[in-house]
């Protein structure tokens, strides 16, 4: 009797969580299917839900239109490049936090943190006459660099909680069985190194690849990401449902798939370890 | 001397990151702080002459500013409570006993990875559009006439659009906190004959306290900031109904090339976001320590 009450529970809270889970998806579904649709399809009244004619013409037509493949490298060239600089940048200094730490490290940590927590609007006039000045303004390096550093932070926060959890005893056990420094970082530091450096990479390949501010002031199109052309949605000329979906699933398949895949590390990454 | 030498190659290491940041900091930060006292436009950038506080009485007496104060708290308040609220309900209900749970978590934490500007346009035209948006065409196949979101209600539009996209943010953190609750307390609360909500007020609800804490304080960092969702949905309309404090700096630089007010702007968005941050590293900070 329990037994059918637990089974009827679950099967009750199964419904209900399927029901609020496809609610939530929705607007991404709709936007999948509205990809495959034509344009006077994305707009019937009533709407079509799956029996259509899908057509992939959309997909063909932003790259013959709009230059997809532009937008799309530029959005990859940021996120690695703002990632790999942040790695050179981030992985000594978390590394030196975790193992040489001192009475000033909290104070330097949470102090990188408090830079994070600058809104951008704070640097933004200075930083743009300046682009304007050096004439960074719409090139990949500059938009790299304000990347990377916006990121920093977060890196260098998430690289030292996992730089942490290494234990240092086994360094000593190895030193005693004669172990060269050589060998202390390849064979023993370096391996158990990589999960974190792997999560952390995800993580900024993530919040550069989304990101919504300073992308969309300091670019026009040259080294306008994937964040700038949607925008150019926004005042739109007649039918462009479908263009505009099949434009953001491209924008948004890669990341989240990247994401799907690293939600754990997320809640850590994102909440500079006090939620683990 | 060992220690000494390992210290200093420490510093070394960290110096790159430290001085790169300070850098970053402090440089643009006094520079934006120089603007705010010049009287300064773009449309004539050779005489900038000094006004002293001018900037900051014009922006702070400008009806403009107070609105976009009201709406910058209004935005945060209205989506940390969708958020909060809706976050903690799904995370119970993630935690039940559910067959192919791990499939509605990938469903619900979707949002979360989309960017602003794909999530604010899906939500404007594909969601709210009066004629052709799923809801509108849903409420009148019932026979309710819809709601033109972005003219009508512009603001609640955006906080709906905000609050879809850290929805899965907060559930995911209250999980996780969720998940770390022993049960046996929560059994030996049962055996006393503690119902279900007397235990989720006692005993789940102070667990994840902690956990509500940080997605506020981070949540709030991040939404005091909001500009793309409002860039390519209402520019702030209409009127100044949706504009926030950073639409407004940066309508002040780009539209009227007015770099002294948009200064004295960042400036005040500054002071706003550094009342959070201090709570927010007063809270990790503790942790560190613990």
């Amino acid at each position: 009797m329990a037994r059918q009450v637990s089974r009827q529970r679950k099967i009750g809270m199964t419904i209900l969580a399927w029901f609020v889970g496809f609610l939530i998806f929705f607007p991404i579904l709709w936007t999948f299917l509205t990809s495959f649709k034509t344009e006077l399809t994305a707009i019937s009244i009533p709407p079509q839900f799956l029996f259509f004619d899908w057509t992939t013409e959309n997909y063909v037509n932003i790259q013959a239109q709009a230059n997809y493949f532009h937008f799309m490298m530029n959005s990859i060239y940021l996120a690695l490049g703002s990632t790999v600089l942040g790695l050179i940048f981030a992985i000594p200094a978390a590394w030196a936090m975790a193992f040489s730490p001192t009475k000033r490290t909290k104070d330097v940590l949470l102090w990188m943190l408090s830079t994070k927590m600058l809104p951008a609007v704070g640097v933004y006039i200075p930083i743009y006459l300046l682009f304007i000045n050096l004439g960074l303004l719409d090139s990949r390096l500059g938009l790299i660099i304000v990347l990377f550093l916006i990121n920093l932070p977060i890196m260098v926060w998430m690289l030292y909680t996992y730089f942490k959890e290494i234990p240092v005893d086994i360094l000593e056990a190895a030193r005693m069985d004669g172990a060269t420094l050589r060998q202390e970082i390849t064979q023993i530091l370096a391996p158990m190194a990589v999960p974190g450096i792997a999560s952390t990479v995800l993580l900024n390949v993530i919040l550069a690849w989304n990101e919504a501010f300073w992308t969309l002031n300091l670019t026009t199109s040259n080294a306008a990401p994937l964040t700038a052309f949607i925008a150019s949605f926004s005042s739109p000329q007649g039918n462009f449902y479908a263009t505009l979906s099949a434009a953001s699933m491209l924008a948004i398949a890669p990341i989240l798939i990247v994401g799907w895949f690293s939600q754990k590390q997320l809640v850590r990454g994102l909440t500079f370890g006090a939620v683990k | 001397m060992a220690t000494q030498h390992s210290q200093k190659l420490a510093r070394s290491m960290m110096a790159p990151s430290v001085i790169a940041l300070l850098i970053w900091m402090a440089v643009p930060l006094a520079m934006t702080l120089y603007y705010s006292t010049l009287g300064y436009s773009l449309y004539n950038p050779i005489s900038t002459p000094f006004v002293g506080i001018e900037n900051y009485t014009y922006f702070l007496t400008d009806p403009t500013f107070i609105a976009a104060l009201t709406n910058t708290m209004v935005l945060v308040v209205g989506v940390l409570v969708i958020t909060i609220g809706g976050g903690i309900l799904l995370a119970l209900l993630l935690d039940q006993d559910i067959y192919g749970v791990n499939i509605v978590r990938l469903l619900v934490i979707a949002p979360f990875f989309v960017m602003p500007t794909v999530a604010a346009l899906v939500w404007k035209n594909m969601m709210m559009n009066p004629v052709y948006g799923v809801i509108g065409q849903s409420m009148s196949a019932i026979g309710l006439a819809p709601i033109d979101w972005m003219t009508d209600v512009p603001l609640l539009s955006i906080i709906l659009i905000v609050a879809w996209q850290w929805l899965p943010f907060a559930t995911l953190i209250l999980l996780t906190s969720l998940q770390s609750l022993s049960s046996d307390q929560k059994e030996a609360a049962e055996m006393d004959g503690a119902g279900a909500l007397s235990i989720f007020w006692y005993i789940t609800l102070p667990h994840m306290s902690r956990a509500i804490t940080v997605v506020i304080l981070i949540q709030t960092i991040f939404l005091l900031s909001i500009f793309a969702e409002i860039l390519v949905t209402t520019n702030g309309g209409p009127g100044a109904q949706s504009t926030n404090i950073t639409y407004l700096v940066y309508q002040q630089a780009i539209s009227f090339g007015d770099i002294g007010a948009a200064s004295a702007g960042g400036i005040v968005a500054v002071i706003l976001a550094n009342i959070v941050a201090i709570f927010l590293i007063k809270a990790i900070g503790k942790n560190l320590d613990a």
